[in-house]
């Protein structure tokens, strides 16, 4: 089908779709190129509904990036909900690019994503919409390159049979590397394999075809053996010495979605430590953007897209060096604009109560704390060590300054969590509710979200093992007994959905039959409960002949090789085994920017470091 | 604080058919901020732009003929107001006219609002359509459903006539507690909406006006 057979054919299906502007294109701050005038395409594909789409900055950062290039394209494509997904099939009509209505096929590259586990299936299934084989070795150069990134892709291999190539870690500079090299290779009539070998020279690209895994006998992974020796033997992640101009012509939806906000990254990076946390590993070192830059962004942000809210993004909000400045000249600058500011993951401390009550346009939702453990133990175990004491002031100041609702946020199975552990979530929550009862009587609050954890590749806990799904339900009854009554609310996950993302989380590359039997079978939207269909999972383990608690419920050897190892985020496997180790003993690790603990990114970055001297980085001066 | 109120005259075209009312609302207050033009908000925890649109058109259909009223929080002249507003509006919005309304309280629009006139333009000529069209206005009654509701379209069409074989034009009326959509008309006359271009050509209001 060609644009205008397309569009012909969404007249006649769009008016019978739920939400069709989701289907559309055509918003304000949309680049939509003459498509005859250019020289590479690039499909930019998230494979979530349009509403959710719409709100990642990823999608927003590598759209702006390409796009500035003349001659190059990155048009949008999402996936359809389940109506337009059948409309599109019983009418035969190709997934299309929202800009220019252009069939995927059309494209040079397809560039996919994949930040969490849950949207593997969906993007089988977008490849699969697109009319496109979905196993990489039943493509050939009629086809777009398959080019896949985001957090999840640190650990690869469970989608290695699908994708041509990964990027791993900060696509900005990457990307362009790559579209340049396949531009010039493009007019060479270069093989596909002969292009997947000389990307492999760029730092941060994978081809996963260019290695064979080779497993021991009990399942573990081996070795890798190349089919290449020109293959790197590790990935190192590709980071940006400096964090690059933010995006300030974001695309403005015209209808709903999650986030109804302007984003603006002002740090990237956390130098916290805690164990549980993969982006607070994988996105070292820390960088901030300048308050200048920061302001300079947000006064052409509100004309040139009219939002009426600015999302400060960060991993840490509270940890922005400059966040008592910024926030003082953003008042300044934006009250009685009616313009509102949100500034998400603030620490646990009456700083955080000062920010929040200091900005403009304030609105007074609910504010959220997130803990992460109920004990004093268990959160030295994952080094977040606050005390009770200081959870129960900032709580006070809360109330005191007019919130109503808090939200706090909590994991139950943390390694060597027990019952009594996780009885204290409901004892802290009581607490803080008398606080608030205290402070503003029966308007007071509670509500606490209970997720669970699960162990992350790259991670200090990449050792160690998901609760069964016995033991979450023990605990999650136990909370549920515990915390009732006026003025609290308990949240949680399904414990079905902790244990499918903790099998594709920490997977080898043999997991990749088993996410295409599973889809084969309808799995897709893992993250919508109405959709998750754990019975297709287990079948396709069975039919499979894999253990899905290898993966999910298995203490790891300390000498184990993982399916990641290749993989280098910059932090060593010695440091996050030291870390682990650390752990069982209780023992804390402070804040890095104080005091540099070596965990590998300085050396790993040395030249870039160099080229950024002064204050860009967090990381501390160390003596080489 | 409401200082100043305008009225002003929009089309609505193909690229925002399938953005909704809410939408629509939230897509004028975000182009009065990219035209820097301030809108009176209301008071209270979440403050809410001031802005009413006459009637809601539905899902689909692209109209020539919006109108909406906009409260300012400072004075601006009409000319401004138009140049800036043409700059900044979406693709799917164009800005053809104003006026400023020297009261600012009296009157909701919506309330004047009396009748719609539309027209539908078939992607086939279909024969016979004058006779049809004459056979249902012959009709006392037309009973119908919509939303789990019953309903009798009869008296909410006040026009019905083809302009050719492929051309229809329609006014319905928009009541206190019915609105005429032409849609449901298509479906009396057995033809199938989505084989149609909808167009909203006309609002009509009552004789004040409100100015």
């Amino acid at each position: 089908m060609n644009p205008d057979q397309i569009n012909e054919s969404l007249n006649l299906i769009l008016p019978n779709v739920q939400m069709p502007g989701r289907y559309t294109g055509g918003e304000f701050n949309q680049i939509s190129k003459n498509w005859a005038s250019i020289r590479l395409k690039v499909a930019l594909a998230f494979p979530e509904i349009y509403d959710l789409a719409m709100s990642n900055l990823g999608l927003t950062i590598l759209y702006d990036l390409i796009n500035n290039v003349p001659h190059y394209a990155a048009e949008r494509v999402f996936l359809p909900w389940v109506d337009m997904e059948q409309a599109l099939r019983d009418h035969h009509i190709p997934l299309y690019s929202l800009e220019n209505k252009q069939p995927l096929v059309n494209f040079d590259i397809l560039a996919v994503s994949l930040p969490y586990e849950s949207l593997y299936t969906n993007f089988l299934n977008l490849l699969d919409l697109a009319q496109l084989p979905v196993h990489s070795a039943d493509r050939n150069a009629d086809h777009p390159l398959v080019i896949a990134g985001g957090q999840a892709v640190f650990n690869p291999e469970p989608m290695a049979p699908f994708v041509d190539v990964f990027i791993i870690g900060e696509g900005e500079e990457v990307i362009l590397e790559v579209l340049e090299m396949l531009d010039i290779l493009k007019k060479g009539f270069q093989s596909r394999d002969q292009i997947l070998i000389k990307l492999s020279s760029i730092t941060g690209v994978y081809i996963p075809s260019l290695y064979t895994p080779i497993y021991n006998s009990d399942g573990t992974l081996s070795k890798y053996e190349k089919t290449n020796p020109a293959a790197p033997d590790v990935i190192l992640k590709r980071i940006v010495g400096k964090l690059p101009p933010p995006p300030v012509r974001p695309i403005v939806p015209y209808i709903d979605t999650v986030h109804n906000r302007a984003p603006l990254e002002i740090m990237r990076g956390c130098t916290r430590g805690c164990r549980f946390c993969h982006a607070g590993i994988i996105t070292r070192p820390v960088r901030e953007r300048s308050v200048d830059e920061i302001l300079s962004a947000m006064k052409q942000l509100i004309p040139n897209t009219g939002y009426s809210e600015i999302g400060l993004l960060s991993l840490s909000s509270s940890d922005y060096t400059q966040i008592l400045p910024l926030v003082e000249q953003i008042n300044q600058e934006f009250a009685g604009k009616n313009i509102a500011i949100s500034l998400p993951s603030l620490r646990i401390e009456s700083v955080s109560v000062d920010l929040m009550d200091g900005l403009a346009g304030k609105r007074r939702s609910g504010f959220t704390l997130a803990p992460e453990a109920a004990t004093e133990k268990l959160r030295r175990i994952i080094n977040k060590p606050i005390s009770d004491q200081q959870l129960f002031d900032t709580a006070r100041e809360i109330f005191q300054r007019g919130w109503h609702t808090i939200k706090l946020y909590f994991m139950i199975g943390h390694p060597s969590e027990d019952l009594d552990d996780v009885e204290a979530i409901a004892n802290l929550a009581h607490q803080v509710l008398a606080i608030g009862k205290e402070t503003i009587g029966n308007r007071a609050q509670v509500n606490i979200s209970v997720g669970t954890f699960v162990p992350k590749a790259h991670t200090p806990f990449q050792w160690v093992k998901t609760d069964s799904i016995l033991e979450i339900e023990e605990k999650l009854d136990l909370l549920q007994k515990k915390i009732r009554g006026r003025g609290l609310k308990l949240n949680w996950n399904d414990p079905r959905g902790t244990h499918f993302e903790a099998w594709l989380s920490r997977g080898d590359r043999r997991l990749a039959k088993v996410i295409h039997l599973a889809w084969k079978k309808g799995a897709k939207f893992e993250a919508w409960n109405e959709h998750f269909k754990y019975q297709h999972w287990l079948e396709a383990f069975e039919e499979t002949g894999l253990d899905p608690e290898f993966y999910s419920s298995r203490q790891r050897e300390l000498h184990e090789i993982f399916p990641w190892d290749h993989i280098n985020s910059g932090v060593k496997k010695s440091f996050l085994l030291q870390d682990y180790q650390w752990s069982l003993e209780g023992k804390t690790r402070p804040d890095c920017r104080g005091e540099c603990f070596a965990c590998g990114i300085l050396p790993a970055y040395n030249d870039l470091r160099h080229q950024y001297s002064g204050e860009l980085w967090l990381c501390p001066k160390v003596s080489q | 604080m409401k200082k100043q109120r305008f009225r002003l005259f929009f089309s609505k075209t193909e690229q925002m058919r399938f953005t909704g009312h809410l939408d629509l609302i939230l897509t004028w207050e975000r182009t009065f901020r990219r035209a820097d033009l301030p809108l009176a908000y209301s008071q209270g925890f979440s403050p809410r732009p001031i802005l009413t649109l006459a009637a809601p058109l539905p899902l689909g259909f692209t109209s020539v003929a919006e109108i909406g009223d906009f409260w300012l929080s400072e004075i601006i002249s009409k000319d401004i107001l138009l140049s800036r507003l043409q700059a900044s509006t979406p693709p799917g919005i164009l800005v053809q006219d104003g006026f400023e309304i020297e009261d600012l309280h009296s009157f909701k629009l919506p309330s004047l609002v009396t009748a719609a006139e539309y027209t539908v333009t078939l992607q086939s000529p279909i024969d016979g359509l004058n006779k049809s069209c004459s056979n249902l206005l012959l009709k006392d009654t037309l009973p119908r459903v919509r939303k789990k509701k019953s309903y009798d379209l009869r008296p909410l069409i006040l026009t019905l006539e083809p302009v050719n074989s492929s051309v229809l034009k329609m006014t319905l009326g928009i009541f206190p507690h019915a609105t005429g959509r032409p849609d449901e008309v298509l479906a009396e006359l057995e033809i199938p909406p989505h084989q149609t271009a909808i167009s909203r050509t006309k609002l009509i209001l009552k004789e004040n006006g409100g100015s």
